[in-house]
């Protein structure tokens, strides 16, 4: 059978988009986790961590249940944009963002809480309101652990396989991604086609966790405040 | 003019501060954990006192008995953190002006970055990030970036503690110096008897949490 690039295309669509999705609500999440104290929080803690334990068999069943079609966010969907999620690329970005949200969320936590809170204070002294503190130091300082997790966001939406196929289905050109591609490709005894997509998908990790390791290693932006 | 009397519940005991300035240097002397930097912050808003007044040039900034706890960038208080506390991500200069008041807010003094940049001899490390300067001009580029904001009370927590002892004779000289031109109260904290008696006008001796004695000196300038 002739390979197929399309896979391909639609795995970096999907990843783009997860990830795109995933920063924008993990760093105010991430901040607020990090910097603020309320009742539950070990509750919410625990919930925004989930997706990272919980098998992804579960996570794509409880998204069907929330998108499907009489799910309270599917009925919405159908009526506000006349789409539904299930069996589209929509879902597909849907599980990957929400198995890729802890990824991102626990590196940008731990990076806001390593900035030194001196210089956040010294900031303050000398009259920033939260916002402008939160923009010109803490986000700068943080830098380092938000691109971390961005990569390792990028790569766990990329290799998504149980959930999206639970809700965004095997449709060849619409929701087939890589690894879902592999799966069906080996199953139909195509081993020309998934060699080529496990080869791509292999190598693309071991750039990602090589680059990242490199990088950790790498001249690091001083976050003291430049103590003696 | 700083008045403060105030009391803070610490984990070990209650600090208690009584504290009246209108001018010069006040030194406050003790050891390690008597409560010297919680003075401070809770004098700057850092942190909050459990107890009492703080008054800064007969405004209230600060008080349990009203209710009120002005925001620390309201206070018009500059200070210099014990490790700097400068910015790593930028310049000295970017550093120096984060805190420049804007345009017109402040009328009664005009600053620019080169003046205050030129006064602490600072100048040509303007384009120089932190971790390229030395402990010395590290805390000359602090107190650049406090006295910038144009406060009404420069805090100093330890800011020699950590210079050899040529860039220190120097540095305290130049505090002296920059007092009597700027002409605002400094606070400063030290755990150096020496230093306190060197540099202070007024003394305050502290030791877990109480002012054990206050001695005003009169120094030959």
């Amino acid at each position: 059978m002739e390979f197929s690039y399309i896979p391909i295309i639609l795995s970096l669509k999907v990843a783009l988009a997860a990830v795109i999705i995933v920063a924008c609500s993990s760093i105010p999440i991430a901040a607020l986790m990090a910097k603020r104290e309320f009742w539950g929080k070990d509750v919410v803690e625990s919930i925004i961590t989930l997706p990272l334990v919980l098998p992804p068999s579960v996570i794509g069943f409880m998204l069907l249940y929330v998108f499907g079609k009489n799910g309270p966010l599917g009925k919405l969907f159908e009526l506000w944009f006349h789409t539904r999620i299930v069996f589209t690329l929509a879902g597909a970005v849907i599980a990957a963002a929400v198995v890729a949200f802890p990824l991102m969320y626990q590196a940008v936590k731990v990076a806001i809480e390593n900035v030194d809170q001196n210089l956040e204070k010294a900031a303050r002294t000398l009259g920033a309101r939260e916002l402008r503190v939160f923009f010109t130091i803490t986000l700068p300082l943080a830098l380092n652990g938000i691109v971390a997790g961005l990569v390792l966001a990028f790569a766990r939406s990329l290799g998504e396989f149980g959930a999206t196929l639970m809700i965004a289905g095997n449709i060849p050109g619409k929701t087939q991604t890589m690894p879902i591609a592999i799966y069906f490709a080996n199953e139909a005894g195509d081993t020309g086609q998934a060699s080529i997509l496990v080869i791509i998908m292999t190598v693309f990790s071991f750039l990602v966790i090589y680059g990242l390791n490199r990088w950790g290693k790498g001249p690091r932006r001083d976050t003291r405040g430049g103590g003696a | 003019m700083l008045k403060a009397h105030f009391k803070k519940k610490l984990p070990t005991f209650e600090l208690e501060a009584d504290i009246s300035l209108s001018n010069g240097i006040l030194a406050l002397v003790g050891p390690s954990g008597a409560g010297k930097t919680t003075i401070l912050q809770c004098l700057a808003g850092l942190q909050t006192p459990s107890w009492g007044e703080i008054n800064i040039h007969g405004k209230n900034v600060f008080s349990s008995q009203h209710g009120t706890d002005v925001p620390i960038r309201n206070r018009r208080i500059g200070y210099v953190f014990q490790d700097y506390a400068l910015f790593p991500n930028m310049t000295v200069e970017k550093n120096v002006m984060y805190g420049k008041p804007k345009k017109g807010s402040v009328p009664n003094k005009v600053l620019t970055a080169a003046n205050v940049l030129e006064m602490l001899k600072i100048e040509h490390l303007r384009n120089r990030y932190p971790n390229q300067i030395s402990g010395g001009e590290k805390q000359r580029v602090a107190l650049a970036r406090a006295l910038m904001t144009e406060p009404e009370l420069l805090l100093l927590d330890e800011p020699l503690s950590a210079l050899d002892q040529d860039t220190r004779s120097t540095l305290q000289q130049e505090l002296l110096k920059l007092q009597a031109q700027w002409q605002i109260p400094f606070i400063l904290v030290t755990h150096d008897p020496q230093e306190a008696e060197m540099l202070g006008d007024q003394i305050i001796k502290l030791d877990r949490g109480k002012q054990e004695g206050i001695r005003k000196l009169h120094r030959v300038q």
